[in-house]
């Protein structure tokens, strides 16, 4: 056995999944499992339950909502990617998700687990942050709406309360020039760093704890990028400033 | 949960991953395991038509769904599924490690796209890694397969 043991929860209704989460001491949610598993095989993460909403009905829905696209927790990337009312409305959705891994990942992998996953150097959670979206959080206490410059709190950490639920993601719609452009080592990988335009608000990402608004004539400012074996801080500041000024000059 | 349109019953334990029920319990060793974590691709299957990672799912999600592998698109005496025959004729590959994986990933691809671009063949293989070829000829075998699917 790879992961290591835990108890498996399968709820079949948000309420079921909510009252599982709201009653266990240690519960992680399970949806498209793509960096939820690896992190189980790897046995880096070690939840005592886990709650796998994919049986959870009515919850994969990608619809308008107040002038905006509204994504379910269990709608897959693909199935995002391939919207028309996603392409039409927030285009730039569309283009962020080509960059998320690769099909085979975003045939499982879903939009709402990569923004309460929160990976400092994914494309998503800076996406809400440029497009000033928000997120909804189910719990047995209520629901409570979370914009997303108070969702992301540190490295692979959000402000959702450990007994809540990410049920929906909410974008709105975009009129704006939009861009998305990242660099990284090899296609479909984690970027080392990356900027989103939507008109004149700049986000950026791989380059923080958070994903984290810039001033797009000075987006390096400020930023303290670590380093690693595939990018020194220097080359991310740099990769920052000059993937900015692509953006803005389209 | 139905494997290459069999019934079979969900595994007991929790933990069991996708792709270790399918090699250690139900014997489908032509789903390889490499890299554990989604990276390399090898042990791609399709659920339900599409192709995903069978080590990033467990098995007790696959509850309810159809999954095919790589013995499910031709079985023993059957001729070659047109993905495998152009692999074949093209030499996509060489130690086979990686093959089923890209087998199903090219299927899933023209599931997709029946007659994919180039960049769309880049980017439906991006996420299988090949060891040996350099990809070339991987290339070449994604195109002879449409041909071969006409």
């Amino acid at each position: 056995m790879k992961p290591p043991p835990f108890e498996y929860h399968a709820p079949t209704t948000i309420d079921e999944a909510c009252s599982m989460l709201g009653s266990q001491e240690d519960a992680k949610v399970l949806a498209g499992g793509q960096s939820l598993v690896p992190l189980l095989n790897f046995r880096l993460a070690r939840p005592r339950h886990l709650v796998d909403v994919n049986r959870v009905a009515d919850l994969d829905r990608i619809y308008q909502r107040d002038g905006g696209i509204a994504v379910q927790a269990l709608a897959r990337q693909a199935e995002v990617e391939d919207s028309q009312v996603v392409a039409r409305l927030c285009p730039l959705l569309s283009s962020a998700l080509r960059l998320v891994a690769h099909r085979v990942i975003r045939n499982r992998g879903t939009v709402c687990g990569s923004l309460a996953h929160a990976d400092p150097a994914s494309e998503l959670p800076a996406v809400l942050l440029a497009v000033g979206g928000h997120v909804i959080a189910r719990s047995v206490r209520g629901e409570r709406l979370i914009a997303a410059e108070q969702l992301f709190k540190g490295v692979f950490e959000t402000t959702l309360a450990p007994d809540e639920l990410l049920v929906e993601a909410w974008f709105p719609e975009l009129i704006d020039p939009f861009a998305i452009l990242e660099e990284s080592r090899r296609h479909g990988d984690f970027a080392l760093a990356g900027v989103v335009r939507s008109g004149q608000h700049l986000a950026l990402f791989g380059v923080a704890p958070t994903p984290v608004l810039a001033d797009p004539q000075d987006p390096a400012a400020g930023l303290q990028p670590s380093g690693d074996l595939e990018a020194t801080p220097e080359f991310r500041l740099q990769l920052v400033r000059v993937l900015t000024q692509r953006a803005f000059a389209a | 949960m139905k494997v290459n349109g069999v019934e079979h019953p969900a595994p007991t334990d929790a933990r069991r991953l996708l792709s270790d029920h399918l090699r250690h319990d139900l014997g489908l060793t032509g789903t390889h395991v490499g890299c554990e974590h989604g990276v390399c691709g090898c042990c791609t299957v399709l659920l339900d038509g599409a192709p995903i990672r069978s080590c990033l799912m467990l098995a007790v999600q696959a509850e309810g769904h159809e999954v095919t592998t790589i013995e499910g698109l031709a079985r023993d005496g059957e001729p070659l599924h047109p993905v495998q025959q152009a692999f074949h004729e093209c030499h996509a590959l060489q130690c086979g490690f990686c093959t089923p994986g890209f087998v199903m990933s090219v299927v899933g691809l023209l599931a997709q796209h029946a007659k994919p671009s180039a960049q769309e063949i880049d980017e439906g293989i991006a996420g299988n890694l090949c060891r040996c070829t350099g990809y070339a000829s991987i290339r070449r075998a994604v195109d002879r397969a449409v041909e071969l699917q006409k």
